[in-house]
């Protein structure tokens, strides 16, 4: 089967990111593909590439990125949703004028019609909100 | 097509699993997630709810549960407990999932 | 041949608590624009969102009224309400912003599973 997930919720303030996280492990464990994660609304926070959790504390973003460079998942973060938090790519930054981009590692910023294009080409679809 | 509806939110704490018992139907599936997993409390007010359809199958998350000291004598006997690959499976067999948060 | 699906956009949120209800204008909006068939079913206090009346800029908020009345642009044409939703909060088909049809509670579980792709919004 091929998955298309969508998360709407920033770490830390809501367990849906770690739900959809724990999905998407078991569903690559069972042999599925994950077509694309659709960060959307508060999801972008998910990408913020400058987060330092304590040690002791879960990885939140770096296994995301993680996730990323071991499957190969394409983690998508919603261009308007990021600009509106102030989550750039470099490009971004450097075109705003930005001192530096603060997208993590294995995550791309793009359009809606990514999500759109994800849904079509996927089997099952699932939101993940908060 | 039977529905897959997927409930996060506490059942006191939210409206969600409310609102998504009341637009079950018989055939669909029920899966309590996060705090949604305090409704599978077999003493509860939100527990009674959970039997308006007998064809309804109630699932909760076992992570969700052990993380939030729901012990299985604790659980409703209507309420079979699933681990994440049991939440893929779940998905895959309903091919609409619907999230109540 | 282009993949065409029916997708269900389900609004059960007020606007104007968040800046949710309008990105969800968005997703919707692009979702016709690639072609789509597309449906919004307005559930609980999503209703809220089609509510007459309202003045969003003495929040600070944008007006997201506008953009309800160019779905027909997009040809969105099926806005679909739960008629106990209005009820139980006090409104009626009347005084909202758009024609829209109605739905009983017990005909929504059906609805919803007739769709392809059903977005909780």
């Amino acid at each position: 089967m091929k998955f298309a997930i969508q998360i709407n919720g920033a770490p830390y303030q809501c367990q849906a990111s770690d739900s959809a996280y724990q999905f998407i492990r078991a569903a690559l464990r069972k042999g599925h593909e994950i077509v694309r994660v659709f960060f959307y609304h508060d999801g972008i926070y998910n990408g913020l590439g400058y987060a330092m959790p304590p040690d002791d504390e879960r990885p939140v973003i770096g296994r995301w990125s993680a996730l990323a460079r071991e499957h190969g998942v394409d983690l998508v973060i919603c261009i308007s949703a990021a600009q509106r938090r102030g989550l750039l790519s470099e490009e971004e930054a450097l075109r705003a004028g930005k001192a530096d981009q603060d997208l993590a590692e294995g995550f791309r910023i793009a359009g809606l019609g990514l999500w759109v294009e994800a849904c079509l080409r996927a089997d099952r679809f699932l939101v993940f909100g908060g | 097509m039977p529905v897959l509806h997927v409930v996060s939110g506490s059942p006191q704490g939210s409206h969600a699993l409310a609102h998504c018992l009341a637009r079950v139907q018989e055939g669909d599936a029920l899966l309590l997630s996060e705090n949604g997993v305090y409704a599978a409390l077999v003493d509860s007010a939100a527990c009674r709810s959970l039997n308006v359809f007998p064809r309804l199958s109630v699932y909760a998350l076992t992570p969700d549960l052990e993380a939030r000291g729901i012990a299985f004598d604790e659980l409703w006997p209507g309420v079979e407990r699933i681990d994440y690959e049991g939440f893929v499976d779940l998905a895959v067999r309903y091919p609409i999932s619907l999230s109540w948060f | 041949m282009p993949v065409r699906k029916n997708f269900l956009f389900v609004l059960r949120h007020p606007p104007h608590g968040g800046i949710q209800a309008q990105e969800t204008l968005d997703f919707v909006l692009t979702t016709a624009a690639f072609d789509q068939t597309v449906r919004l079913l307005f559930l609980d206090d999503g209703v809220f969102q089609l509510k007459h009346g309202q003045r969003p800029e003495a929040i600070g908020f944008k007006h997201i009224a506008p953009i309800f009345g160019a779905l027909q642009l997009y040809d969105i044409e099926e806005l679909w309400v739960e008629e106990e939703s209005l009820r139980e909060r006090g409104l009626t088909a009347e005084g909202l912003i758009l024609p829209v049809r109605l739905l009983s509670r017990r005909q929504v579980a059906a609805f919803i599973s007739t769709q392809d792709i059903v977005v909780s919004c």
